[in-house]
Formats: C-alpha cells, sequence, structure tokens
C-alpha cells in the first residue's frame, strides 16, 4: 500500500468482501499501516492528513470533519466509561458449514481474518457503562470481513437482545457492514430473522434499544435490525443504504445524486431519527437513555426515570460530559441541535 | 443484496435442447399419426422415451440448471395460481401511504371454505406486464402495502399465504429515498407479531430480502426447482470472482436449492413439481398448490396466536443452527 493508501480505491485487498459493496468510499485501517508517519488522503475533502492525528480525533477528519470508520476495539472504547467493559461470547467460532470456496476456502479466510484482527468474529459483544448507566453492547466491525452479517454475528446480535431482554438493560447497537455474508448463503440471510425475532420479544417485554448507523452500512443489516430499533442515529456524512451505490448506478445507469445515501439524506428523508457527531455520542447515548428509562419495563411511572439511575448519572459528575444538560446546538456539522432545544432545561 | 440484473428470459433452457427436440418431433408425428397404427406405435415409443430423458435429465439438474428453471417465463406466476388454484380473489390495493406498488398483490382469497390473506409478489407474464411489475423487484411502498394487509387480516383473523417470486428488491434511487431497507426491515419485525398463521411458498426466486421481506412464516416452503438465496448467483459472481459469467459456480456454492435448504432446516417442506418443472405441465403444478394451501392451513388449525408468535420466533431464533453450538444468554 502505498502513503495515501486510504483513498478510495485502496480497499480491494479481497479481504473486506460482503454481500453488498460497501467497500467503497471508505478508509481501510489495517494494523500494518499503523504506524505513525503515515499520511493519508482523505476520501470526504481530498486533503492530505496526517494518519495519527486522525486516530488522536477518534477517527475523523483534522480537516473536514469526516467520521471515517471507527475499529471495533477503538469504538468500545470511545463509547464506554473506563473499566466498565465486559466482553460476552467472544469464544463463538464462525463455520465454513456449506464448504464455500471462491478464490480458497471461507474456512482459510476466516482463520486468516482471526489472526489479523485478534478477534473471533465481526460483532464484539457485551456490558458495559455509558456515563454511569448500564447498556448491553454490539459493535459491528468493519474490518472483520467487511463487518458482514453471518450465523456468530447474528446469534451474538439475538444473545444481545437477550441479555438486555433479561436485565433489563437498553440495548446499543452499532453497524459498520457491507450486509449478509454470502459465503454463508441462505444461513445468513436468515440472520435478518434471527435477529429481528429476538428483538421482537425484546419489544414485547418493554425493552429499548438504539442503533448507531457508522459509515458504511448497506445491505441485510440495514434490512434487519439496525432500521427497526427504538431510536435509529447516524453518525455525519455516513453512507446507508439497502442497494450499495455501484448496483443502483449500474442498474438505473445514470449518476448517483451528490450527497445520495448519506446520513444527511436519509435525515432529510426521514429515515433516522438524529445525526449525532462523535464527540458527542456519549452525551446523546446517556440522554437517550434516561429517558428510555422512563419505559413502563424499566419499572417507572410516565416521564419519570427510577431513582436509581439519576443516582448513577449523577455519581458519573467526575466526566466533564453533563449528560442532563443541553449540549450546544451546531448544525454545520450535523450535530443534534434540533433535539437539544427538547431537552426542557 | 439486492439484484442488480433483470430477468434474462432464455428461450429454452440450455440443459432441455434435446428435450425440446423431442417434443417437437412428437407433436409432429403426433399430427401425422391420426389413425394410422404404424405411426401410433411410433408416437407412443417416442413418449415414452421423452420421458425417461426427462426423468434422466431433471435428476440430474445443477443448481444453476434449477435456477434457470426457476426464471422459465412459461413458469406459473402467483396470478396464475389465484385464477387457477382460488375459488375467490378480491384484489386490495395500496399502501395508503404512497402508491399501489404492482410488484406486488395483495388480496382476499379462498379456496373451498378456507379464506386467507394473499400477499405475493409479481412478475407479470407479457412484456408489458413484466415492465410494469419492475420483474417482480418491489419498492418499499410494496412492502408496505404488504404489512398494511397483513397486519388487516390479522383484524379479520384470516390466515396468510405469501408466494415468493422475486429476483430481489428494487435498487433504485426512490426505492432508497422512501426506506427500501426500513421497509423489509420493519415487515420481518412485524411478522413476528402476527397472531394468525402464516404460510409461506418460495414459488419461483427467492431473491435475498426482498423475498424474505414476506417470508417470515410458520410454515416456509419451496416449490421443487425453485430457488432461495441471500444474494443472485450473477451478483454473488461479480463479487467474488469479479467475473458475472461465473454464476453457475456461485450458485452451487451458495447451496440455494430446496433439498440443500430443507437438510439445513430453513424450508420446511417441498412441494413437487410436474415431471420436466412447473413450466412443463401448470395446470398440474396449480393443482398441487391448491391441495397444498389446503393442508398447510389445515396443520395450524387450533393454534392460538400466543402459541403462533412464541413458535414463529423460537423457529427463527435458532433456524439452521446446530444444537449446543451457540451458549444461551448469561
Ligand atoms: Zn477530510
Amino acid at each position: 500500500m502505498t502513503e495515501t493508501s486510504m483513498s478510495k480505491d485502496a480497499s480491494n485487498s479481497g479481504d473486506g468482501e460482503a454481500g453488498g459493496d460497501g467497500r467503497i468510499n471508505r478508509l481501510r485501517f489495517r494494523k500494518k499501516d499503523m504506524p505513525g508517519g503515515l499520511w493519508l488522503k482523505c476520501e470526504s475533502c481530498s486533503g492530505t492528513i496526517y494518519r495519527k492525528e486522525v486516530v488522536e480525533k477518534a477517527y475523523t477528519c483534522p480537516a473536514c470533519g469526516f467520521h471515517f470508520t471507527m475499529p471495533g476495539a477503538d469504538r468500545v472504547r470511545h463509547t464506554l466509561d473506563e473499566g466498565t467493559w465486559e466482553e460476552l461470547f467472544s469464544e463463538i467460532e464462525a463455520m465454513d458449514r456449506l464448504g464455500f470456496v471462491d478464490s480458497g476456502p471461507y474456512g482459510d479466510k476466516i482463520e486468516r481474518t482471526v489472526k489479523r484482527t485478534g478477534q473471533n468474529e465481526a460483532l464484539i459483544a457485551g456490558r458495559g457503562e455509558v456515563l454511569g448507566r448500564p447498556v448491553v453492547l454490539g459493535v459491528l466491525d468493519f474490518k472483520f470481513l467487511g463487518g458482514s452479517m453471518g450465523e456468530v454475528v447474528g446469534e451474538k446480535i439475538a444473545l444481545c437482545c437477550d441479555v438486555a431482554r433479561k436485565e433489563g438493560k437498553p440495548l446499543l447497537l452499532f453497524t459498520a457492514s457491507g450486509g449478509a455474508r454470502m459465503h454463508e448463503g441462505m444461513l445468513s440471510l436468515m440472520q435478518m430473522a434471527k435477529t429481528c425475532s429476538a428483538l421482537s420479544k425484546l419489544n414485547e417485554d418493554g425493552g429499548f434499544s438504539i442503533c448507531v448507523l457508522t459509515h458504511p452500512t448497506t445491505g441485510g443489516v440495514t434490512a434487519s435490525f439496525a432500521m427497526v430499533c427504538d431510536i435509529t442515529l447516524a453518525e455525519p456524512g455516513a453512507l446507508i443504504g439497502f442497494a450499495g451505490p455501484r448496483v443502483i448506478a449500474s442498474t438505473i445507469k445514470q449518476e448517483l445524486p451528490e450527497g445520495f445515501q448519506r446520513a444527511e439524506f436519509l435525515l432529510e428523508k426521514g429515515q433516522v431519527d438524529v445525526i449525532v457527531s462523535r464527540d458527542e455520542m456519549r452525551n446523546m447515548l446517556a440522554r437517550l437513555i434516561d429517558f428510555g428509562a422512563c419505559r413502563p419495563g424499566a419499572g417507572a411511572t410516565a416521564g419519570r426515570r427510577p431513582a436509581s439511575s439519576s443516582e448513577r448519572a449523577s455519581s458519573s459528575g467526575a466526566e466533564q460530559e453533563a449528560p442532563s444538560t443541553s449540549v450546544p446546538g451546531d448544525e454545520a456539522k450535523g450535530s443534534s441541535g434540533d433535539v437539544a432545544s427538547s431537552d426542557g432545561s | 443484496m439486492s439484484t442488480e440484473e433483470k430477468t434474462r428470459e432464455p428461450a429454452g433452457l440450455p440443459f432441455e435442447r434435446d428435450i425440446q427436440e423431442m417434443e417437437r418431433k412428437l407433436v409432429d408425428l403426433e399430427e401425422q399419426a391420426g389413425d394410422d397404427l404404424d405411426i401410433s406405435d411410433e408416437v407412443r415409443a417416442l413418449r415414452a422415451k421423452l420421458k425417461d430423458k426427462l426423468v434422466e435429465t431433471y435428476a440430474g439438474l445443477s443448481a444453476w440448471d434449477q435456477v434457470t428453471v426457476a426464471r422459465h417465463p412459461d413458469r406459473p406466476v402467483t396470478g396464475d395460481y389465484v385464477v387457477g388454484a382460488f375459488d375467490e380473489f378480491i384484489e386490495l390495493h395500496g399502501d395508503k401511504q404512497y402508491g399501489d406498488d404492482p410488484a406486488i398483490v395483495t388480496g382476499l382469497g379462498r379456496i373451498g371454505d378456507r379464506r386467507f390473506m394473499l400477499v405475493g409478489h409479481r412478475k407479470g407474464r407479457t412484456t408489458k406486464e413484466r415492465l410494469r411489475c419492475n420483474f417482480g423487484c418491489a419498492h418499499p411502498e410494496g412492502y408496505r402495502k404488504a404489512l398494511r394487509k397483513m397486519q388487516l387480516a390479522e383484524r379479520m383473523g384470516l390466515p396468510i399465504v405469501t408466494m415468493i417470486n422475486t429476483p430481489g428488491a428494487y435498487p433504485g434511487i426512490g426505492a432508497e429515498e422512501r426506506g427500501q431497507a426500513a421497509a423489509i426491515a420493519e415487515n420481518i419485525l412485524k411478522m413476528f407479531e402476527l397472531k394468525v398463521p402464516v404460510i409461506a411458498y418460495v414459488i419461483g426466486e427467492g431473491g435475498s430480502g426482498g423475498a424474505l421481506g414476506i417470508g417470515i412464516a410458520d410454515r416456509v416452503l419451496m416449490l421443487q426447482y425453485a430457488y432461495y438465496s441471500v444474494i443472485s448467483p450473477e451478483g454473488c459472481a461479480a463479487i467474488l470472482w469479479k467475473d458475472g459469467a461465473r454464476s453457475p459456480e456461485a450458485a452451487e456454492a451458495l447451496g440455494l436449492t430446496a433439498t440443500i435448504l430443507q437438510d439445513l432446516g430453513i424450508v420446511d417442506g417441498v412441494v413437487h413439481e410436474p415431471l420436466g418443472g412447473a413450466h412443463r405441465d401448470t395446470s398440474v403444478m396449480i393443482q398441487s398448490m391448491r391441495e397444498s394451501i389446503v393442508e398447510e392451513l389445515a396443520s395450524l388449525d387450533g393454534l392460538d396466536g400466543e402459541t403462533l408468535v412464541a413458535n414463529r420466533r423460537e423457529k427463527f431464533r435458532h433456524i439452521g443452527a446446530i444444537e449446543g453450538r451457540f451458549p444461551s444468554p448469561a
């Protein structure tokens, strides 16, 4: 890879293959590229940027603020309070049940990816706290076969729903995925059903779910659990869609409009609730969780969340973020200004 | 996920070339035969030979061959079953929000004394119809229409019969603007809440999320030569082999046939097709479907709404899973 390897055309290394074509318009962060000193090209503003600075800024462009795909482990760290993370179900491994072979056996591909990423699958699941509020967290990691959903990813999301249901905790999911993992054939398509089955049960038992759509999220992930959580958030500039842009362009044989399938486009079309920038994410999640705690399933009376939860919130006062006050609106950065005004404080 | 290619209409199935030649010859002979006993003997012999050839050919179909059978232009489509197998049908149009997607047909159906709601993909028969129906590729308003009618069925206490026959949900600008992903996702989620029996048939092409959007059912059945796949073989070949021409290999690898899917526990049953495929004898196929619908509806008689929902959720929660492979939640 060249020094400007994070540009659009650098993504055909073969490991990111997923069900859709979410490979385009994204950055790849590979461990071997990670040592500092590399200059990168931003896919959004085309500016030449210093990699170390990108990583320090939580994988956003120092020049234009574009939110690059964030590796799963960084996402977990960035979202949860320090020392609260307890990973669950990490031992479950993928299986090549169809004996799928393309350029090589799928089994070998999994093995290489496990070695490269140091994790068994594309979904990282566990318990943790966001500004003192306990959550069940699931994070799809794009660097593991394009965040594609096969049996293990589907099962782990369903297990997250089950844990959230049994423990009465909010379910928090982050997606970055090219869709269903075609190497698992119909078993992967059935994960769309499996995840929704578990979510439907969670809903019935008074659960509360938030899904954050990040760059890029397409295909069978968008067309299942990701779009039907109680609250749908998106990061600014994220590519989000059912079909990948290349598929659409080749079907309709015309250029796609500027900004098509970006988070802002989805907001305008009524598909997402709020666009939240990365530096405001924890704050927004905490506030939403407090509203979610008013639900009957959490044992609250209308509009008032249980005291224990608010105590937890105040005990986290050591953090500079203040969850129950307004986040200053900043439309230009695609932040949450309009929602902040409804905070009422 | 979705399907980029329109159904290409084969002039005839490539693997059927010999069969078609024999069929042509048989027609000619039958015309000549009349009362001529010598020729009648020849006709009988050719008929027997043709039958043997069909048995042999259809016993050895590759996955890709089956995909071409599933896409055959003469294969019965949803409308054929409505006309041929139902005793009554009242089409109900529209999602009452945006429009009436012709790629999905919904309405009240009856076979004998069994009343139900039909939800099915519509591919059309003539070229004009096919264009109007986008070759069975539905838009979000199609999925929303389907959900609206299914929820109506629930209120009316009617079971639901779906017929899946789509290359995939439509990938286009309008479809994305109106929330294709959200519409399919909503259907999948809400079908887990329907307190009436749901039966799904994959009658031809089961194309990915576009198929699953009306595919959450208590009984999932497939016609013998239908296919059901996470991605079209062409799409898969283009992405993984970087070569759309390698679709036959992709079809094989994807494991998209009824036999394989039944073994994996994804499909509950297979509806047998007449010898040589449904396109060879549509009236027999339509009769089999009529019988199957009645039989499958009867198999769910007496189950209350709560039981149906609980069983349906449980079925898809563990579909295809190997016993003991996944932990139970801590
Ligand atoms: Zn930039």
